[in-house]
């Protein structure tokens, strides 16, 4: 995985609590067998017509937006389906931030294992961001947000930040671990399936 | 201080500890199927890694596998592709495979604790958020995003932080248990503590409402926990649970010690703490009916659709998200759910397509026939409820009925084979998400229990099943 590094951009807004992975990424787009390429997807239904014609009204067509790298959103972001498809579409987009007063728990752990910076801010603050958007950098190392006019702090477990910033293969760290997985199989009374 | 059940489980599991930081905990059943799994295996090529216990993991299709006659050839080429790249990746890395002419095949949470692979006090993962169900067996049992599905396969191991435990007590006794359903105490509890309720913790469903419930009817109501946002749902294993397991196909060969050691361990001690707790009385709750675009979004089958201000209670972003539902729902607040006419019925999906929601359903619709605008559809969990099903004669009830009977898989849970709602059609179902498209794009869709969803096909519009005679 890449290095996470300090980006400076536009935020996106996008209004609305609630909004779960069957949106993100709808199912017909699901059967694909790749990582890659699924940024084309993003948000399908919401911004397209059934004629594939830009929706207009929905945030990510407006021009303003383009090239942004943060989206801004409403509470419980990512509920529902656990398919990570949802953030392999928001980083191939180009999110490489996710700010909201609140996470669904899969889809925060998942944004983790593809270079995804989600931030929890107090609602209030994202209720701010939100009506009036504007260029922010976002520095991990530091943890702040930072425009023209204010400087914002945000909390991040250090393991989780760590394995952002350092860009970790999360799977070569663990099988460092294999003796001890292997003492602990000696031990377990749950048997095999087969 | 005691330990409540998830505790112990989590303790028993844990490989590697460091403070202020993830666990390693040890995982003992991995679940695969077609959809989230391809990645993972491209993973492990790529870097050369092998699957560490191949023993420990089942695969099966289920999602977007067709559910008309086996013997037709797959049409939608790309989900033949996936198909066939989970039967090599089962091939290349020793994984056993229920496929698509399997008698073992159906949906994932539906054959694990068919076939004996669900255990009590064990950790169960699957890289699918309904993995959830497992808990009605008293097993930690989540959903995992892919890279994680990768993880397990290449060390049986995940990096988990602690989750937070919260207690649902369910008390009580319902007054007729087959109009008022499991489906209905899990709505009515989404209803409550809303989408976000239980995020960042594991439930535990305790009281006499809980334990009143027959083995499917708490898989039912486990399923859906992650509606609530909670990470798993567990209930405390005891006889009922122990008895379900008892000779299946994969049912372990000491099993009776096993259950001994359940039977002394498995459960929450009565000085244990939980970090959150809420209890609904049970007694009068009444047959439910979603009405909005998420779960939360739901009333008694007697009420209407609520009026914005009445349902926000002044949160403007709530408010916001019900104008937008029920433009999506196309429905008007004020109107009463019974008069809401449908033109589609499912009954299936991981949450209700068990033999008991089948048999409950069927005694609906027995000697009668759907509504003539309606067009409706079984489709059972898994081939193995299907046969036992046929066996029972009940397939004959509800194609008498006009009910069109099906193979099994996901299907119209969430539409990535051909069944699918056109645009607008509307739609009551069984299943366990009523996202804006969940069942095809512009559909709309009501979740209800089996016998809900039922006598909705018989009048083509929602009705209280407690004014029904279901004994
Ligand atoms: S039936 Fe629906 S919820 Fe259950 S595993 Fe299949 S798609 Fe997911």
């Amino acid at each position: 995985m890449e290095k996470f590094k300090k980006i400076k951009t536009i935020v996106t807004p996008l209004d609305q609590v609630n909004i779960d992975t069957d949106q993100i990424v709808p199912k017909q787009f699901l059967k694909l067998i790749q990582k890659t390429g699924f940024g084309k997807y993003l948000f399908y239904d919401w911004r397209y017509d059934e004629n594939e014609n830009q929706k207009k009204g929905f945030v990510l067509n407006n021009k303003k937006y383009q090239g942004s790298q943060i989206l801004i959103t409403g509470n419980n972001f990512g509920c529902g389906s656990s398919r990570e498809h949802a953030v392999w579409a928001l980083k191939d987009y180009g999110f490489s931030v996710i700010i909201a007063a609140s996470f669904a728990d899969i889809f925060y752990s998942n944004c983790f294992k593809n270079g995804i910076l989600p931030i929890i801010l107090d609602e209030k603050i994202v209720k701010k961001l939100t009506h009036e958007p504007e260029e922010l950098e976002v520095d991990l190392e530091n943890q702040t947000l930072s425009s023209s006019s204010k400087r914002i702090s945000f909390e991040i477990d250090s393991h989780k930040k760590k394995i952002l910033l350092e860009g970790l293969d999360d799977i070569a760290q663990t099988l460092q671990f294999e003796d001890r997985v292997t003492e602990y199989e000696k031990q377990s009374k749950i048997p095999s399936v087969l | 201080m005691g330990k409540t059940l998830f505790e112990k489980i989590w303790d028993s599991h844990v490989v590697v500890e460091k403070e202020n930081n993830p666990s390693l905990i040890y995982i003992d059943r991995h679940l695969v199927h077609e959809v989230t799994s391809p990645q993972a295996f491209e993973g492990l090529r790529i870097n050369n890694r092998t699957v560490r216990r191949p023993n420990l993991t089942i695969a099966t299709m289920d999602h977007n596998v067709p559910t008309t006659d086996r013997r037709l050839p797959i049409l939608d080429q790309t989900s033949a592709i996936q198909m066939q790249t989970l039967e090599k990746n089962c091939k290349d890395f020793g994984i056993e495979l229920f496929d698509i002419n399997s008698p073992n095949q159906g949906i994932v949470h539906v054959i694990g604790p068919q076939l004996g692979i669900t255990l009590p006090g064990s950790t169960i993962v699957c890289g699918d958020s309904h993995t959830s169900t497992h808990g009605a067996f008293g097993a930690l049992a989540f959903g995992i995003g892919t890279s994680e599905v990768e993880h397990v396969l290449a060390s049986q191991t995940l990096w988990l932080e602690k989750p937070k435990s919260f207690e649902i007590r369910v008390d009580g006794k319902r007054k007729n248990p087959h109009a008022v359903t499991a489906k209905d105490i899990i709505l009515s509890i989404i209803k409550n503590i809303g989408t976000s309720g239980g995020t960042g913790t594991i439930v535990e469903y305790s009281g006499e409402g809980i334990t009143d419930l027959s083995m499917e009817e708490r898989m039912t109501v486990c399923n859906m926990s992650i509606e609530a946002g909670a990470r798993a749902g567990l209930v405390a294993p005891d006889e009922k649970t122990f008895a379900y397991l008892r000779n299946r196909k994969y049912t372990p060969k000491n099993y009776e010690s096993l259950v001994g050691h359940w039977r002394e361990n498995l459960k929450t001690d009565t000085n244990a703490k939980f970090d959150k707790t809420f209890t609904l009385h049970i007694d009068n709750i009444a047959p439910q009916v979603s009405w909005g675009t998420n779960p939360g979004m739901t009333c008694d089958v007697t009420e209407s659709v609520p009026f914005a201000e009445d349902y926000s209670n002044g949160d403007q972003s709530q408010k916001k998200a019900m104008v937008k539902a029920l433009e999506y729902m196309d429905l008007k607040p004020g109107t009463p759910i019974t008069e809401i006419k449908i033109d589609r019925v499912f009954i299936g999906s991981c949450t209700n397509a068990r033999i008991e929601d089948l048999i409950e359903a069927s005694k609906v619709i027995k000697d009668q026939k759907i509504s003539k605008n309606v067009r409706a559809m079984v489709v059972p969990g898994s081939q193995m409820v299907k046969k036992q099903a046929e066996e029972m004669g009940i397939d004959k009830i509800f194609t008498d009925a006009k009910f069109e009977w099906r193979e099994a898989g996901c299907s119209m849970c969430l539409g990535m084979n051909p069944d699918i709602l056109s645009p607008g059609e509307r739609c009551a179902s069984t299943s366990n998400r009523n996202f804006e498209g969940r069942q095809g794009t512009g559909g709309r869709t009501h979740l209800v229990s089996p016998v809900m969803a039922a006598a909705a096909a018989l009048e083509g519009h929602f009705v209280d099943v407690r004014q029904l005679d279901l004994n």
